[in-house]
């Protein structure tokens, strides 16, 4: 019961809180994509894979005091901070045991920015392509962004280093 | 004459109760719709487990997809055809997507996907791509064309105009269904003006928007869309056979993995219990298997997978309580405990639920929302977001609504030997516990 509720609680809690909600997407969706057992359904929108069933839990979780949603003013834009209250750690205790197999990657992920993370998971979401394909394909989708051949090969060479 | 382009000699239609008729010229259309893996679509109900709410929801993916294409095919035909902003060579990928879009979807297909970790749009990829006959159809337009479908249904397409069509907040997909699903369940709500919104639809830059005018027919199809996902979508006794159905099929997994021995063993199922399944496995599995399955498992030994099988077929179905997960989630523990007590399975007795629906939300720049909002064309050219103009839309905009419930056998408790430990159990249930 609530166990889907808990991975999102205890991935925030290992990441020590989460800036801006397009970042929570994109690690989740890599977890799941480095076969991490979350059960979030994903779609492709505007900033790549994207799930409405995260959004809706985390939602929850807010309605729930298990999580503290605070609007961070960046200047030309705002951000959303998610943080585990303390009633959320109690229900991270309660609820189990941590799908996380090594919690560092929760702060891996948070060590880079929104950009980086939306350019790891549309490649990864392009995964049964091959390489070029997925360039091109990133290229299609993400036009706008102007990724580098720097920035992709560094993704490339992420994603690699989460799968070791 | 390519076969992109071929006509039927005659045109062919279908009467349909939400478009009166429709229209079929295109032979790839005539031949798609014809193909084994669109049939297929005849033998899965479009609501799911709403049948055993609104008796009339008997309807199939079959009817939406082609209701979706007609509404497609009248825009590509009737409102965009002859607009510069429109281009007419993306007319027979955004039919044949629009026919398609829900191509991958399974028997009863929430639960089945929750249940077995499958997700249906992948499995649209696969009959497009993969070894079917669809895939063979659409070959036969270009080598490219099947990917192309498939790019437009996965939202990854590079003309955002064809996508927005079929998967936007106002996309032929919605408007089909909305319609088709007040018509079958026989309720009120669900009706909105769809010939105004379709006449005032325009295609510009990378997006399809609507002509101001039309705002009321658009805030009436928001207004509709609620009401059907708070009266029909999320009805509490139609998420009570959901309930069942996914421990129905829990339970025969934890048998067959435990090494029980099934009278009638799960042939359709091993492949997704270890999965190792094929498309072809995939696509054998129907709502007619499915509910022979749940029939002849009546009779198993296993008592809580007969019990469940029962309840489905025979409507016997759970009791719901609201709660608070966030206050209640410590005595949902122990319930749990106390159904344990009582002999009675809480993994399969006593389910928490939840749902949760966003009306409509727009992109606000910087706050990382992830919908395409509805914009409006002014009479001088400008554009607007929806909400900004509608004060209706506005009070709903961003507007999440959750919704829980806690699902148990009540009749378990109530009926037969009366012991202390059920009475506690129905005190909390009932008397505020929770």
């Amino acid at each position: 019961m609530l166990q889907e509720h808990a991975k999102i609680v205890d991935f925030i809690a290992a990441a020590e809180g989460v800036t801006g909600r397009k970042k929570l997407q994109k690690m989740i969706y890599i977890m799941k994509k480095m076969d991490l057992p979350f059960q979030e359904k994903y779609e492709f929108h505007i900033y790549g894979p994207y799930s409405e069933e995260l959004t809706a839990r985390v939602h929850e979780l807010c309605d729930m005091g298990f999580l503290t949603e605070a609007l961070e003013d960046k200047g030309s834009y705002v951000q959303y901070k998610y943080t585990v209250t303390a009633e959320g750690m109690e229900f991270r205790k309660v609820l189990g045991k941590s799908v996380l197999d090594n919690p560092s990657t929760a702060g891996k992920l948070n060590a880079k920015s929104g950009r980086f993370l939306e350019l790891t998971a549309t490649l990864l979401y392009f995964d049964n392509l091959n390489r070029q394909e997925q360039i091109d394909k990133l290229h299609v989708v993400k036009g706008k962004l102007n990724f580098t051949a720097e920035e992709i090969d560094e993704a490339f060479a992420f994603i690699e280093g989460l799968r070791s | 004459m390519s076969y992109a382009t071929q006509k039927l000699a005659e045109e062919k239609v279908f009467k349909d109760p939400v478009h009166r008729y429709i229209h079929v010229r295109d032979q790839v259309i005539w031949d798609l719709i014809n193909s084994r893996e669109v049939q297929r679509l005849r033998r899965i109900k479009q609501l799911g487990t709403s049948y055993l709410v609104f008796h009339g929801a008997e309807h199939s993916r079959f009817n939406h997809s082609l209701g979706v294409y007609e509404i497609v095919r009248r825009i590509s035909d009737d409102i965009f055809h002859g607009r510069p902003e429109w281009d007419e060579s993306e007319r027979l990928v955004v039919l044949c997507a629009a026919l398609l879009h829900d191509l991958g979807h399974g028997p009863f297909s929430h639960s089945f996907e929750k249940v077995f970790s499958v997700d249906h749009e992948e499995f649209t990829r696969e009959i497009l791509l993969g070894d079917t006959e669809v895939n063979e159809i659409l070959l036969k337009v270009s080598a490219e064309f099947p990917k192309k479908v498939a790019e437009v249904i996965a939202k990854t397409y590079s003309n955002k105009q064809v996508v927005s069509l079929i998967s936007s907040q106002i996309d032929a997909d919605r408007m089909d269904y909305l319609q088709r699903d007040a018509y079958y369940t026989g309720v009120s709500y669900g009706h909105f003006d769809m010939e105004r919104i379709l006449r005032v639809m325009r295609p510009l830059d990378d997006q399809v928007v609507i002509k101001s005018s039309g705002m009321h027919a658009v805030e009436d199809y928001i207004m509709s869309r609620y009401q059907m996902y708070w009266q029909v979508y999320f009805h509490p006794v139609a998420r009570s056979a959901e309930v069942i159905l996914r421990k129905i099929l829990q339970r025969a997994k934890e048998l067959s993995e435990s090494g029980y021995k099934f009278e009638q063993p799960p042939t359709h199922f091993l492949a997704f219990f270890d999965r190792s399944f094929t498309l072809k496995e995939y696509l054998a599995l129907d709502e007619g298997v499915l509910m022979t399955y749940f029939q002849l498992w009546m009779t198993e030994r296993d008592p809580i997978l007969s019990d469940l099988c029962d309840r489905f077929v025979n409507r016997r179905l759970f009791q719901y309580v609201d709660f608070d997960p966030g206050k209640d989630y410590k005595k949902l523990g122990e319930l749990a405990q106390l159904f344990h007590s009582a002999g009675i399975d809480p993994e399969y007795y006593l389910i928490d639920d939840s749902t949760s629906d966003l009306p409509y939300d727009f992109y606000r720049p910087g706050e990382e929302e992830e919908r395409l909002p509805i914009h409006l064309l002014m009479p001088n050219g400008d554009i607007k977001e929806l909400s900004r103009l509608s004060q209706i839309v506005d009070a709903i905009s961003g507007k999440r609504r959750t919704d829980y419930k806690l699902y148990f056998p009540a009749e378990l408790l109530i009926d037969g030997k009366k012991t202390a430990i059920k009475q506690q159990i129905l005190e909390m249930l009932r008397e505020g516990g929770l």
